[in-house]
């Protein structure tokens, strides 16, 4: 009986969190445009999402910033928790502030301190400038992963490899990398989830020409939104389900063998 | 497909300083001596200096300058009295704002102060929801846990605007709640304009970041502790009271931030939710830049944000020695 | 193995940073209010120019401002308000138009033209005109409680009123209501109407200005301040609402285009308009958005579905008890959003 209450309750909260998201993909086959009336099952927003110019370039800036944010994010955060990791524990504790910082920053302050910059250095904010703020804000977020893993790591083996000859470089790509990999990757992950959902700091740093999903939805919101982008999250998150579903089998697969 | 709206030459120049800084980088790294691991953090020193310090810095210098670039503590002054400004100027005019009835305004104050009341109620909410979640999770016979964590990030992986305005069709007064509740044969309930409607949005949307720390700190504890407990006789209520519920505690602490942080800040829910009735600071924030137009107390605004957040933190650090903030990841 | 992977990296790179600079082709950047326009325009005006319109929206004039300041370049062709053009010309934030490519000028009824806010007709030329009123469900209000603004403070139709999240036309509205002069720089008055709609508030359902008509259709609320094309368009849904302009007068307003001194694409911007005063293409907008046209070739066109109808072509007296509204300068525009703040944050 104990138990079932507590499964009960789980199964509440969960239904609480799901409810919204189902109402979204069932008002995505909605023949109608109404929020509100069920019209008949169709696949017509589906069928003319594929033709929407609007979302359709939301769609690219959107991945495509979130792609581009992950790499370079996790390249500078890689190369800087290696670092950082690496320092003396003064100028360690100050970048660990600087890393904090960001990430504790409401992002309506973040975003709105990074229009004031390149409103203040007259650039044209657009693309690259949205790209610039994706970076700033995962970056922090690649450190935080891939620093538990250096803790983890034998401290000496990046100086016995100097030692017996190896550059930096290579002891780089083939001593330290292979061991922090997996925060590597938890960290790029991590960076391109942030940058597709964010709103707040891309809404400050774009300009009304050059915009992601978030930002078309934004300004889609007071009028109603169309049907079309509840096509396209519908697929994304079934996208993203089965991309998680094959990163589980693969992790399984690995414990397996091991 | 889109324009880089950048001058060309800024581009350029952008470019080639990347490019002769990579290739210093890599010439550096391959010499065999002289190198420090340190040096590898040097391009994110650099970058967060641009990103973020000097940003930050512009915000502090707008906050305490005037529309002509003067020094002034007006903005805060107009923090504290948001008519300030507005007498100053009828004083300008000739007219005596305070016989005209203008006497201290109370919007800025009283905005702040309301949404860290929301943020609050809505911390306590997700607390009171999140923990037995939690905990029931960690559960040790509970072979669903893993699963069920997954299972709550994935309503994350939709766009938090969407998932907005999905509560709105559920909550409108011809939304399917309603539309529910008429059929069933009762009246129509108002759901939406108002403060709960704005708290449910933000529960929410906070909710999964109360559960993991929480459940990552309890499903972390050994449990033969607990085990221990019990077979010294303790009972279920006093071992959770005295062994599970304190070890939780930085989990709990780092759930408290990670909700009611970005929860002060809150905007384009009370304007969904709550039909423009009332306002958070984030939307007073982003009102005054971008409808008034008054970059001034706008950066005054988020400065005070800002330092209220830092010193909130400062004091979770007290009680949250080892800073288990991130311990989402 | 590794290097090929690398090399496709390397590619996919390339590849999505060259996207947006293959793309050479002519625009025309439109900002313009949200459903303000036919959009199957867009398409004619491609077909016939090979122009491709991006269009932006906005929700109130005071928002465009900010964005026409801080993204000088997005913009080429902007439909502000009457008094914002003013505003703008002042500050030389917009280019003058050269007349010589827009001939379809011929087709804009004389008396809009030379306007108050722009003397000289150099910087703009009327896309659409309308009123604000209140729009209401006939089934609940009589029309004689909607002839007057005082039915927004009937405690009969608490919550069920929409307000516009805008701060001019609000204001206005409470000082109409008073009797005052929607213009008005006398701070008492201000003071008298902010009052006025505080007290409101608690009768006030929303406060928003895109989202009301479609509520409005569904039966959401009882009373809606709107500007009359959205009227329009919900009466066209929705047989039980009906529109009226008070007694005690209101807001008459123009919506020019104009091209922001900044614009990249100047000669698109204007064959852009002068695609829009083309009588055919006015009709399809005016048919589309339901706000009264200045376009003589377009009422035409529409013959008596257009004259007879007394919400897009009100009589002369509404008009005459209706007023513009005039830019209030900067140090005013101070105590306008002092006391429109305590009207957003009043509990």
């Amino acid at each position: 009986m104990r138990k079932f209450l507590k499964r009960f309750y789980l199964a509440i909260v969960l239904f609480f969190l799901y409810v919204p998201i189902a109402v979204l993909i069932i008002l995505s086959f909605n023949a109608g445009k109404s929020r509100a009336k069920w019209e008949g099952f169709s696949l017509t927003w589906y069928a003319q999402l594929f033709s929407d110019k609007a979302i359709m370039n939301a769609l690219y800036v959107t991945i495509t910033i979130a792609v581009l944010a992950a790499i370079f994010a996790t390249i500078l955060g890689t190369l800087a928790a290696i670092g950082i990791h690496a320092m003396k524990k003064r100028p360690q504790a100050l970048m660990m502030t600087l890393t904090n910082i960001p990430m504790t920053m409401p992002d309506i302050v973040t975003g709105v301190s990074l229009m004031l910059l390149f409103l203040f250095t007259k650039v044209e904010r657009g693309y690259v400038t949205m790209l610039l703020a994706h970076i700033t804000f995962d970056t922090p977020y690649v450190i935080l992963s891939v620093m538990p893993k250096l803790k983890q790591m034998n401290k000496h083996s990046y100086e016995a490899a100097l030692d017996l000859g190896a550059t930096p470089i290579y002891a780089l790509f083939h001593v330290i990398l292979p061991e922090i990999m997996p925060g590597v990757i938890t960290g790029a992950m991590l960076a391109f989830t942030l940058s597709l959902d964010d709103f707040t700091i891309s809404y400050f740093t774009t300009s009304p020409l050059v915009q992601n999903l978030s930002t078309l939805i934004y300004s889609q919101a007071r009028k109603g939104i169309k049907p079309t982008m509840n096509a396209l999250s519908a697929l994304m998150f079934v996208a993203l389900l089965i991309l998680l579903l094959i990163v589980n089998r693969r992790s399984n697969k690995a414990v397996d063998k091991n | 497909m889109m324009d880089l709206h950048l001058p060309a030459w800024a581009i350029w120049v952008m470019l080639a300083g990347l490019a002769v800084f990579i290739v210093m980088f890599i010439i550096i790294l391959r010499r065999n001596h002289g190198v420090k691991r340190s040096m590898f953090s040097t391009p994110y020193a650099l970058w967060m200096i641009i990103f973020t310090i000097i940003p930050c810095l512009l915000v502090a210098y707008y906050a305490f300058t005037d529309a002509n670039g003067k020094f002034t503590l007006d903005n805060f002054i107009s923090f504290w009295d948001s008519n300030h400004e507005m007498n100053k100027e009828l004083a300008n005019l000739g007219f005596d704002p305070a016989a005209m009835g203008f006497t201290r305004g109370m919007v800025n104050i009283s905005t702040l102060v309301y949404s860290l009341w929301m943020a609050f109620l809505c911390t306590v909410i997700c607390l009171l929801i999140g923990y037995p979640a939690a905990l029931f999770m960690a559960e040790r016979d509970f072979k669903l846990g893993a699963t069920l964590v997954t299972l709550f990030i994935i309503p994350m992986w939709m766009n938090f605007l969407l998932r907005t305005i999905a509560w709105m069709s559920l909550l409108e007064d011809n939304g399917l709640i309603n539309t529910l509740l008429v059929s069933l044969g009762f009246s129509r309930v108002q759901l939406m304009y108002n403060n709960s409607a704005v708290l449910l949005g933000m529960v929410y949307n906070f909710l999964p970041f109360m559960v993991f720390p929480i459940y990552n700190s309890i499903s972390k504890q050994d449990y033969r502790l607990t085990e221990a407990a019990m077979d010294l006789g303790a009972g279920r209520m006093l071992t959770f009271i005295r062994v599970t519920f304190p070890l939780s505690l930085p989990g709990v602490v780092s759930g408290i931030t990670m909700v009611f942080m970005p929860a002060v800040t809150t905007f384009f829910i009370p304007r969904m939710l709550g039909g423009g009735n009332t306002e958070m600071f984030g939307d007073l924030i982003e009102r005054t830049f971008l409808t008034a137009n008054n970059w001034n107390l706008g950066s005054a605004l988020s400065l005070i944000m800002m330092v209220l957040i830092l010193l909130s933190l400062g004091l979770l650090r007290k009680v949250d020695p080892e800073g288990e903030g991130g311990s989402m990841i | 193995m590794k290097k090929i992977s690398l090399l496709l990296v390397l590619t996919l790179i390339a590849s999505l940073l060259c996207a947006p600079c293959a793309m050479a082709e002519e625009v025309v950047n439109v900002y313009n209010w949200y459903d303000y326009m036919d959009e199957r325009v867009f398409e004619l005006f491609e077909q016939e120019t090979g122009i491709v319109v991006k269009p932006s929206y906005f929700t109130t004039n005071e928002d465009m401002m900010v964005q026409v300041r801080i993204n000088p370049g997005a913009y080429d062709v902007v439909f502000p308000s009457d008094y914002c053009v003013e505003r703008m010309i002042s500050e030389n934030l917009l280019a003058e138009i050269n007349f010589d490519n827009i001939p379809n000028l011929q087709y804009i009824s004389s008396w809009m033209l030379n306007p108050d806010y722009d003397q000289e007709n150099k910087y703009s030329v009327p896309f659409m005109w309308g009123t604000v009123g209140i729009l209401y469900d006939s089934t609940r209000v009589t029309e004689e409680e909607a002839s007057s603004w005082s039915v927004l403070w009937n405690e009969k139709y608490a919550k069920e009123i929409f307000m516009l999240a805008s701060i001019r036309d609000t204001l206005g509205v409470a000082l109409k209501y008073l009797g005052y002069s929607m213009n008005t720089r006398d701070p008492a008055q201000l003071k008298e109407a902010t009052q006025l709609l505080i007290e409101q508030k608690p009768l006030v359902k929303a406060y928003q200005v895109d989202e009301t008509k479609e509520k409005m259709v569904i039966g959401e609320g009882a009373l809606a301040v709107v500007y009359s094309g959205d009227a329009l368009y919900a009466m066209d849904l929705n047989e039980n609402l009906a529109y009226s302009v008070p007694v005690e007068g209101s807001n008459v307003w123009i919506d020019p285009m104009v091209i922001p001194a900044t614009a990249k694409n100047k000669e698109n911007a204007e064959k852009f308009i002068n695609f829009l005063c083309r009588p055919d293409i006015a009709q399809m907008n005016c048919e589309y958005i339901y706000y009264s046209s200045p376009n003589d070739g377009a009422i035409a066109l529409m013959g008596e579905e257009y004259t007879e109808n007394e919400t897009i072509n009100p009589p002369q007296d509404v008009i005459d008890r209706c007023e513009f509204f005039h830019d209030i300068p900067e140090n005013y525009m101070t105590i306008y959003n002092a006391l429109w703040s305590q009207v957003v944050n009043a509990k």
